[in-house]
């Protein structure tokens, strides 16, 4: 590849002038493994000004991070930089020193990282792991660097950092954690800021004040921001320039708003027409007043249309509901220290119902009871008080042969792609497990039924012998939606089941989860964090916080006009929510 | 932090009074004369018979014997030994030695695995490291008894750098020899715990964003590296001591050391059962203790533990 | 090479051709079969140290059970005091103890003695170890609050402090008993860590996901708990068998371990010991032969550690 991007164009006539303040030039970057050599980044190119702010969009193992790791040589494990330049200011920053390296680190270049649980020492305070970074850079010493560190962490939004100092990281929010981190990354005033998935692992509401604070801080500092992310919503939203990145080479680059009005790369296309966040804002000022028929199917991508339409369908006719949970509480007893205990009610009085063939999704953030909602339905956890009705019986009492009938037809689907399935359980054996404690036709009957749902999710015959070590994060699910739907179930609780998965693979889940449900006529109570995926699949949606449901109604009702301030903060959050779409 | 060392306590009490009792109900409730047992084949006098029958309460109920002994312990009498001479006295004498034997072994081998299991660590795959692992690997496989007579014979006999066996008193040159062969197995746990610590470690997402904040390599690994190593390696000397208990009655039986251990070490071979009983509890006592103190030393280095209700 | 399409202000598109659009998530038919086990032989097959350690242990194992394959003298017999302390001759390749006894065959008859016991105790901590910790940590409760506590007081006591104790005062000494004390002291820690990985593997996606299919909670424990958790209980019990075999022949040293009607390395050590000075190598045989033995299996518990724990083998 010999093209050189040209992303920098000049935004504004003071940049025009200045020379760009990092260019990558045909990056290689490779690790060395037991089966040889890897390449991870071919041929990268871009440029970022001074001042500017790009991100790079990935898929996992995009070569996105390793891309930005490689710019402040902190390349995990046996990766190295086989070829290119990265110019640092004009200076190629592959080639300096390791002490001259030590010296961009954070005073030129601010990095922060992805997990704010894992990437604070667990045994220093806060206060020591700010100064010493505030220390190394030269920035201030003494008493001074004391009174920085308060400073730095009041601009990255921590209010009461001076009594906070001797706390430790596990005294802190994620939230809390990832200003620390954000401060840290700042508190040099560096040119450059690489900031790697700042935000994936916090809830939306939180994801948004803290990008919001970022913002504000780098431009009044005029720092140049690389964004490395998975979600093409939040690189728009966030940044200028987009550079598209696919199995390690750049297949786009440019202005945000071009990329995503003339997407001309077919991954781009596929990428953008998949992106929930972006799709759904589309749908939602498109389908309002008119119905599917009337809808400009090219602009929203065939998926999409084929979603709302399947959910159009379903909401034609009024069925009776086959979930009746009313005033359930969850209450648990926390270990205070010493012999106190605490209550908490992780689900407080919650009623909602779900009709038959339909789906109803929970949403809510980490900590708001949705989960263990989903485990009061699946009688995976016992209610302390209140009814749930399964197809008119009462599940809290059902025992024995009662329980057994009933799990047969109420089955989940978990998040975790790798550790909802069984290591040491082969595919044909997880899915046939079902048949076999229920006591299922015969071997042959059953493997023939194996074979068949391999089918129903799309996998060849072949996958009956693997193992899921063998299997991607998406194969896995389908595995497990295989199993849940081995004896023919009515209702599927859907637990974060595509939250972790990349963004095209999700859409792929998506539409078999929809195309089985109307073969099927399947229920679905879908459990998830990501509002941007309700407005695809649900019907229903019931907002729950702290354990209480603040608001259920139809999905057009919750998205067009939500009745509660959280509900409207929760909208308002999904990134690319606030994106006016050009067009 | 003093919730924690309250609970601590609390939870030493039961099994203080659990493993004093196990030790005494392993002696004196099989079946046959306890007395007879305790001597083997070298019958005692009619009258060290019946002053070790006075001595144990051994008319009473079991429980009540074993009252008497806890009681015992906790006032400090310790019983007599074959000779009459009472535990106490002895222990008196022998403790010091023991003590100092223990931790200059202790100091070996902690200072010195941390730095070759922190240097095998950081060095993962090159030569420094892979020799560590094969020299650790031999010395956990030659076990102390062993190792204390080829030291004896190389070092004291064929070399004569030391002597032989420890003088009276236990001078300190005198316990180089000895200690180095006590803190030996578990120097080798100590370099290759450390070295799989620090490896984690150093591939550790917190080690890689404060090398992003600037800091110097060296920094990164004494403030980063090291000190987040050494949690599990304390946990790991708490156990230890256990071992060089064990340990200290091979070694000072070998270079005929009149400490605890070596005390022990004559009384088993000469068959003194009240002797080996009373000298054995107090070394489980002392190891609890110990192991309360590795515990609290645990929690100064882990603010999650001591912050932990 | 083609031109890349370059569009308006600074729009980059690659060469379509050149970074062409795999199908999302497919599934690559052609690759290997691989299961967790085959994985784990696969990474130990390719380690010198798996084959050196095997190769060991087998010889030692066969040495143990056979013998007079390895040396025709009876080691029982055919002690002459004037060759007390001699020097090796032909057919006596390692020369004679102090009771003028065959070193060579000593040391081969032996590692019966010290094998057995090892065996016995580290089968008999690892079943008990096991099935308690298994329950405990599964069932929690009452059950798990007794044997944690009890399982503490033991933990107090030093398993050979605890066999030093007891073995003085036991009248049998046979290689059963010998297995059965140092058990008695040592399973707490196999327990501790079958519960960790119990409690570990309980909470998986997987059990819940059985659960909600109606498998009975003792099925789960069997068949999907107790074969993901054993993995760390095997690495231990590898390594246990070498640290138990030390535990044997320490005791025996000591002089309360096996009789010395039974040959066992220990003994012998502790036999040669009052001649050191005067003929090191009679202590030296039994010596190196118990070194090398241990040796073998904590190298097999290394390379099996390896071989069962993903995150090492990754590192590696």
């Amino acid at each position: 590849m010999t093209g050189q991007t040209t992303v920098s164009a000049a935004t504004s006539a003071t940049d025009a002038a200045s020379a760009p303040l990092l260019e990558i030039r045909d990056l290689e970057v490779g690790f060395t493994t037991q089966r040889g050599f890897v390449p991870a980044v071919r041929g990268v190119n871009l440029t970022l000004g001074q001042g500017e702010t790009l991100a790079i969009v990935g898929e996992s193992g995009s070569g996105k991070s390793t891309t930005a790791q490689a710019i402040i040589d902190l390349l995990p494990g046996t990766g190295r930089v086989t070829a290119g330049q990265i110019l640092f200011e004009g200076k190629d920053l592959t080639t300096v020193s390791a002490r001259q390296m030590q010296d961009v680190r954070g005073r030129l270049i601010g990095y922060v990282p992805q997990d704010p649980m894992s990437n604070l020492n667990p045994v220093w305070n806060i206060g020591f792991q700010v100064e010493e970074a505030i220390k190394a850079n030269g920035v201030a010493q003494g008493r001074d660097a004391r009174k920085r560190t308060i400073e730095v962490l009041k601009e990255a939004g921590l209010a009461d950092a001076g009594d906070r100092l001797k706390q430790y990281p596990h005294q802190f929010s994620g939230g809390m954690r990832q200003r620390v981190l954000i401060g840290i990354g700042l508190s040099s005033r560096p040119k450059l800021l690489i900031a790697d998935e700042p935000t994936s692992a916090l809830d939306v509401t939180v994801q948004r004040t803290i990008l919001d604070h970022l913002e504000t801080l780098t431009r009044d500092y005029g720092t140049s921001v690389l964004f490395i992310t998975h979600d093409l919503g939040l690189a728009v939203e966030r940044a200028e320039h987009l550079v598209v990145m696919y199995k390690g080479k750049v297949v786009e680059a440019g202005r945000s708003t071009d990329i995503l009005a003339n997407p001309l790369h077919p991954y781009t296309q596929k990428l953008v027409s998949a992106a929930p966040s972006l799709a759904s804002r589309r749908i939602q000022s498109e389908r309002r007043p008119e119905t599917t028929e009337h809808m400009d199917i090219a602009s929203i991508g065939a998926r999409d249309a084929h979603l709302i339409e399947r959910a159009d369908e379903r909401e034609a006719v009024t069925t009776p509901d086959i979930i009746t949970v009313e005033n359930a509480s969850k209450v648990y007893q926390i270990r205070q220290g010493g012999f106190k205990t605490k209550e908490l009610k992780a689900v407080d009085d919650v009623s909602f119902s779900i009709p038959r063939g339909t789906t109803t999704a929970i949403v809510g953030e980490s900590g708001s009871g949705k989960s263990t909602a989903a485990k009061l339905v699946l009688k995976l956890e016992e209610m302390t008080s209140g009814s749930i009705r399964f197809d008119g019986t009462e599940i809290g009492s059902l025992s024995g042969k009662d329980l057994l009938s009933f799990r047969r037809r109420v089955q989940p689907v978990f998040q975790d792609p790798y550790g909802s399935l069984d290591p040491l359980y082969s595919v044909g054996r997880t899915i046939e497990e079902p048949l076999v404690t229920h006591g299922v036709g015969d071997k042959a009957s059953r493997r023939a039924r194996v074979l068949e749902l391999l089918e129903q999710v799309a996998l060849p015959a072949s996958t009956i012998n693997r193992y899921p070590n063998e299997l991607s994060g998406g194969q896995r699910q389908r595995i497990a939606v295989a199993r849940a739907l081995a004896l023919k179930p009515d209702v599927i609780v859907l637990d974060e089941a595509v939250s972790a998965l990349d963004v095209l693979v999700q859409g792929q889940i998506l539409d078999l989860l929809t195309d089985l449900q109307s073969e099927l006529g399947l229920t679905y109570l879908f459990i998830t964090h990501d509002l941007a995926v309700v407005r695809l699949i649900a019907d229903n949606v019931c907002v729950m916080q702290k354990g209480r449901i603040v608001e259920a109604a139809t999905t057009d009702e919750v998205f067009d006009n939500p009745q509660q301030e959280y509900t409207r903060k929760l909208l308002e959050a999904i990134p690319g929510a606030n994106f006016h779409f050009g067009r | 932090m003093l919730w924690y060392v309250g609970r601590r306590l609390l939870q030493l009490i039961p099994v203080f009074f659990g493993a004093t009792f196990l030790i005494y109900f392993m002696v004196f409730s099989l079946p046959g004369d306890p007395i007879a047992a305790l001597f083997g084949d070298r019958p005692p006098s009619q009258a060290v018979i019946l002053a070790l029958r006075e001595q144990y309460h051994l008319d009473e109920p079991f429980i009540v014997q074993y009252l008497y002994y806890v009681g015992g312990i906790l006032t400090g009498d310790l019983g007599t030994t074959y000779s009459g001479r009472p535990v106490g006295d002895l222990l008196a004498s022998a403790f010091p030695i023991t003590f100092r034997l223990a931790m200059l072994a202790l100091a070996f081998e902690a200072v010195a695995g941390i730095l070759v299991g922190l240097i095998a660590g950081l060095r993962k795959g090159k030569l420094f490291d892979a020799s560590a692992l094969v020299v650790s690997l031999l010395l956990i496989s030659v076990p102390t008894f062993v190792l204390g007579f080829v030291f004896q014979y190389v070092f004291a006999i064929q070399l004569g750098w030391f002597r032989t066996t420890v003088g009276p008193g236990a001078p300190l040159q005198d316990l180089i020899l000895p200690a180095l062969v006590l803190a030996s197995v578990s120097f080798a746990y100590i370099v290759r715990l450390t070295r799989g610590s620090v490896s984690d470690n150093v591939s550790a997402d917190f080690v890689r964003t404060a090398t992003a904040k600037g800091l110097s390599r060296p920094r990164v690994v004494r403030v980063h590296i090291l000190r987040n190593s050494m949690i599990p390696v304390i946990t790991f000397l708490g156990v230890d001591i256990g071992s060089l208990m064990v340990g200290a009655i091979v070694t000072e039986g070998i270079f005929n050391i009149n400490g605890v251990g070596g005390t022990v070490y004559k009384a088993v071979q000469l068959g003194e059962g009240p002797t080996v009983v009373s000298f054995v509890a107090v070394m489980v006592i002392v190891y609890m203790l110990a192991n309360l103190l590795v515990d609290l030393l645990y929690a100064v280095l882990d603010p999650r533990i001591r912050y932990a209700k | 090479m083609p031109s890349n399409a370059t569009q308006g202000d600074g729009h980059f598109v690659a060469d379509v051709e050149e970074t062409p659009v795999g199908a999302v998530d497919s599934f690559d038919e052609s690759s290997k079969v691989r299961t967790t086990w085959s994985d784990a032989w696969e990474s130990m097959r390719s380690r010198p140290m798996f084959w050196i350690s095997a190769v060991l242990i087998l010889f030692v194992v066969i040495v143990a059970a056979f013998p007079q394959l390895f040396s025709q003298t009876d080691p029982a017999r055919g002690c002459l005091l004037p060759d007390s302390n001699g020097a090796p001759e032909a057919g006596h390749p390692f020369g004679f103890t102090r009771q003028g006894c065959d070193v060579y065959a000593r040391v081969i008859f032996g590692a019966r003695a010290s094998l057995t016991v090892g065996l016995l105790a580290t089968i008999l901590v690892t079943v008990v170890g096991t099935v308690l910790g298994a329950i405990a940590g599964y069932y929690g409760g009452w059950f798990d609050s007794i044997l944690s506590r009890v399982g503490d007081i033991f933990f107090a006591i030093p398993t050979v402090l605890g066999a030093i104790v007891l073995m003085s005062v036991l009248p049998t000494r046979d290689p059963l008993t010998v297995a059965l004390v140092l058990s008695l002291f040592a399973w707490p820690q196999i327990a501790r860590i079958m519960r960790g990985a119990v409690l570990s593997a309980k909470n998986a996606d997987y059990v819940q996901a059985s659960t909600a299919l109606g498998v009975s909670r003792l099925q789960i424990l069997i068949r999907h708990v107790v074969p993901n958790a054993i993995n760390p209980v095997i690495v231990v019990a590898t390594t246990s068998l070498g640290t138990l075999i030390v535990a044997e022949a320490t005791l025996s040293f000591l002089g309360i371990g096996l009789p010395t009607s039974i040959m066992s390395w220990g003994n012998d050590i502790g036999q040669a010991r009052t001649s050191v000075q005067t003929a090191p190598m009679v202590l030296f045989y039994p010596a190196a032969a118990l070194s090398v033995t241990v040796l073998s299996f904590l190298l097999m518990g290394d390379v099996v550690r390896d071989a069962l724990d993903p995150k090492a083998r990754a590192r590696r």
